[in-house]
């Protein structure tokens, strides 16, 4: 009995924090999210060489073979530095292919990934709320796909594309492949781009796995959008406290004002705590398949929502300045907004928590 | 992180689950009032070595190697079977850890034993009415007069002051010293001459807690616990003994369970209420914080098994709000399901039981009593100056010199 980080995990985190801290500062960000592009090639080349882009690929397969949580710890530690790379669809796509495909295609498609030769993505979401496998209707005729999928992140820079289909089953794409059209779409997160992905009798790899690999994938999904809307609103609060200690009015620090105090500590006590929910969330992935996946859509509505929370409180709690696109704060307000709507807004997840528990 | 029991760990399990078949009790022991039964069971459970693990065995207790984990497992299996262990009253839950840390001999000797069999009640004096949140202000006096410290004053909110043998309570004994060091922390026996016990009727209509008057009471000099001018130090320790009480997420988890059955009993519609969409939504909002609260205990407890408590000094800050939080959160969504049941006042019978009620009634009454622990033991908003001030570095309040 042990719910605590390895030494390993800890300095998995450390790495990855450093790296980001050091180069990604906010400055860059502010660049990225002017010039609308959402992607640094230098900073994804580097932790591609880190062995970021496969730490759960297994390693016969040329990743690290490590677990679900410790991709979230990397999740949590981006979100805190709103990291604008393919991270999260890159890594979805490699674990739909490990669950998924057969080890003949395992062993092809998996060390490109994790070696960064390639960069993919994943096309989950359709309409506005339709993102669990029984809601998917991308149709295969023979080898070719047909259908249209929104939210596919970074698509401009993938190479391939993993599509969920109708009836759960998961396919590989080119994604340049004919009859792939890519329209680019104006994303409120600069950190994270996507276009919306037509198929018109694409040629497609469809893998053996049946709905439970895709059920698993959607699931893994939602824990890594909780940690990365907890590490950015931890990234919120940080910001608040030194907004609190250096902003002075009638003649002393707001942060000794009860009023702005109070609104930090009840922030912080609606956030720090849930730390614990995806850290459980992210180990049942991989340890406890009958809690799996209500404990992913227990861990998305809960810290999606408290985060988005925070982002507004955060606003506010910087005055007019708050309200600006200078303000940093607008940064991760968005980062939250994007892990708090895509794959499932918080009221689905907990009706989907209902229905698992039988309700 | 491994979330499984070591086998060692599991065997234990087992020895405990296997002792607790033994409660309830049968035969003529189950014919005897329900509080000897208890004293009883509890009696073996020492015997046993898996009640007050902590206490010497010379005070009373089983005096067991500590082992977080062992604790755990037996906190687990005693609440799941119901069955009396440790008491987590006043005088067991508070008094006891603070004499062990700070009593003498002859105190330990005296009052640890008949705090853990419950057989001596004790009440909790510190609150006055002038001082609430800011308690170093008590001007309850105790004076030193020969051999014997003689009492004036008064405390109020003291829980179960009507039933207490004995007291323990901050007084002010050196005038003259700034506030916080002019407080000893003193043991009143209930008895004396002198002690009035008003009763203070609560909005619930329940009697629980009262005013307590002294007019020269005196009590012998060797009652302090610790130094004189030291009580604030003392009684700091056992804020976090009971803070730690409020912060129980069995609790919170208890009455979730609670609530969702509620929620399938009650009709809305003609159907369930648990299927209508509403409740639904408000049900999954809440366990959301349950299963927080349940990991984030785990989490604090592997930290501090493992030494590191340090990592988790924000989230421990937190415990308390959080339940209070949660618990109300529950209580009012019991009280929607309630409709128009919920406009009856509480039974008679069931103002004495604070715990666990599932009826109509009941429910109302725990939707009263969720406000309580807002305001005891640390009230909310001093609750959170703590946790913006130490868990987040915050500038204090502006207080005036003291």
């Amino acid at each position: 009995m042990d719910f605590g980080l390895t030494e390993e995990q800890r300095m998995l985190q450390e790495t990855v924090r450093t790296f980001a801290l050091a180069e990604c500062p906010t400055t860059r960000l502010r660049e990225l999210f002017d010039d609308g592009s959402g992607n640094d090639p230098a900073l994804w080349a580097a932790l591609v060489k880190m062995g970021v882009a496969g730490l759960i690929v297994h390693e016969e397969h040329g990743g690290a073979g490590l677990e679900l949580l410790d991709l979230a710890l990397v999740a949590e530690v981006f979100g805190e530095a709103a990291m604008p790379t393919p991270f999260l669809g890159h890594s979805l796509a490699a674990l739909g292919v490990k669950l998924a495909a057969s080890e003949e295609a395992r062993s092809r498609i998996l060390p490109q990934l994790a070696n960064g030769e390639w960069t993919a993505t994943v096309a989950l979401q359709e309409g506005a709320g339709d993102w669990a496998p029984p809601d998917w209707t991308v149709r295969l005729d023979g080898e070719r796909i047909s259908g249209v999928k929104n939210v596919v992140m970074h698509a401009g820079l993938a190479d391939h594309i993993l599509v969920g289909l109708d009836g759960g089953r998961l396919a590989w794409v080119d994604a340049r492949s004919e009859g792939v059209e890519i329209v680019q779409e104006d994303g409120i997160d600069r950190t994270r781009p996507f276009a919306t992905v037509r198929f018109n009798d694409a040629r497609a790899e469809v893998f053996e796995g049946d709905a439970g690999a895709a059920e698993q994938l959607v699931a893994a999904a939602a824990i890594l959008l909780a940690a990365d809307a907890f590490g950015a609103a931890s990234k919120l609060i940080e910001l608040d406290v030194a907004h609190a200690l250096s902003r002075e009015q009638f003649g002393q620090p707001i942060g000794q004002f009860q009023a702005i105090k109070h609104m930090i500590a009840r922030l912080g006590t609606e956030i720090e705590p849930a730390r614990a929910l995806w850290w459980y969330g992210a180990y049942a992935q991989d340890h406890l398949p009958e809690e799996a996946s209500r404990a992913a859509s227990m861990a998305k509505a809960h810290i999606t929502e408290r985060a988005m929370g925070a982002a507004r409180e955060s606003v506010e709690l910087h005055g007019g300045y708050g309200f600006t696109w200078e303000c940093e704060v607008q940064i991760w307000f968005k980062r939250i907004m994007f892990d708090r709507s895509f794959l499932g807004t918080p009221e689905q997840h907990r009706e989907r928590c209902a229905a698992l528990a039988g309700w | 992180m491994d979330l499984e029991y070591a086998p060692e760990h599991e065997a234990f399990r087992e020895s405990v689950r296997d002792f607790l078949t033994r409660w309830p009790l049968n035969g003529a022991e189950a014919q005897r009032p329900l509080e000897e039964q208890e004293a009883l069971f509890r009696q073996r459970g020492i015997d046993a070595g898996f009640v007050y693990r902590g206490v010497p065995k010379r005070y009373g207790g089983s005096e067991q190697k500590s082992d977080a984990i062992m604790d755990r497992i037996i906190r687990e299996e005693f609440y799941r079977a119901g069955a009396p262990g440790d008491l987590a009253n006043q005088g067991a839950g508070i008094l006891v850890p603070t004499l062990l840390d700070f009593g003498s001999e002859a105190q330990k000797e005296r009052f640890v034993p008949p705090a853990l069999t419950g057989a001596e009640t004790w009440c909790q004096g510190y609150s006055e009415p002038g001082s609430g949140s800011d308690l170093a202000s008590l001007q309850c006096r105790a004076r030193l007069d020969g051999d014997e410290w003689v009492l004036n004053g008064q405390k109020i909110w003291t829980s179960g002051a009507q039933r207490a043998a004995m007291m323990f309570g901050l007084f002010r004994t050196e005038p003259d010293a700034k506030k916080h060091a002019g407080i000893s922390y003193l043991l009143v026996p209930m008895d004396r001459d002198g002690i009035e016990v008003r009763p203070l009727r609560e909005m619930s209509g329940g009697f629980e807690f009262n005013e307590v008057f002294f007019t020269d009471v005196r009590i012998p000099a060797e009652s302090i616990v610790g130094e004189r001018g030291q009580g604030w130090q003392v009684s700091r320790a056992t804020l976090v003994h009971e803070r730690n009480l409020i912060g129980n997420p069995f609790l919170m988890r208890e009455a979730f369970d609670d609530l969702v059955q509620l929620a399938r009993t009650r009709v809305r519609g003609g159907r369930p209420a648990i299927e209508d969409p509403g409740i639904r939504q408000e049900l999954a909002l809440i366990e959301g914080y349950v299963r927080t609260s349940e990991m984030s205990d785990l989490l604090q407890f592997t930290a501090a098994h493992r030494g590191e408590m340090a990592t988790a000094m924000r989230p421990m800050m937190m415990n308390k709000i959080c339940s209070t939080d949660t618990m109300q959160r529950i209580m009012k969504c019991a009280y929607d399901l309630l409709g128009g049941d919920g406009l009856l006042s509480p039974l008679a019978e069931e103002l004495d039981t604070w715990g666990r009620t599932t009826t109509s009634t009941g429910w109302v009454l725990q939707y009263i009593f969720s406000m309580g622990p807002a305001i005891a033991g640390g009230a909310t908003n001093i609750q959170l100056n703590i946790i913006g001030e130490r868990g987040y570095g915050l500038p204090r309040d502006l207080r005036p010199p003291s």
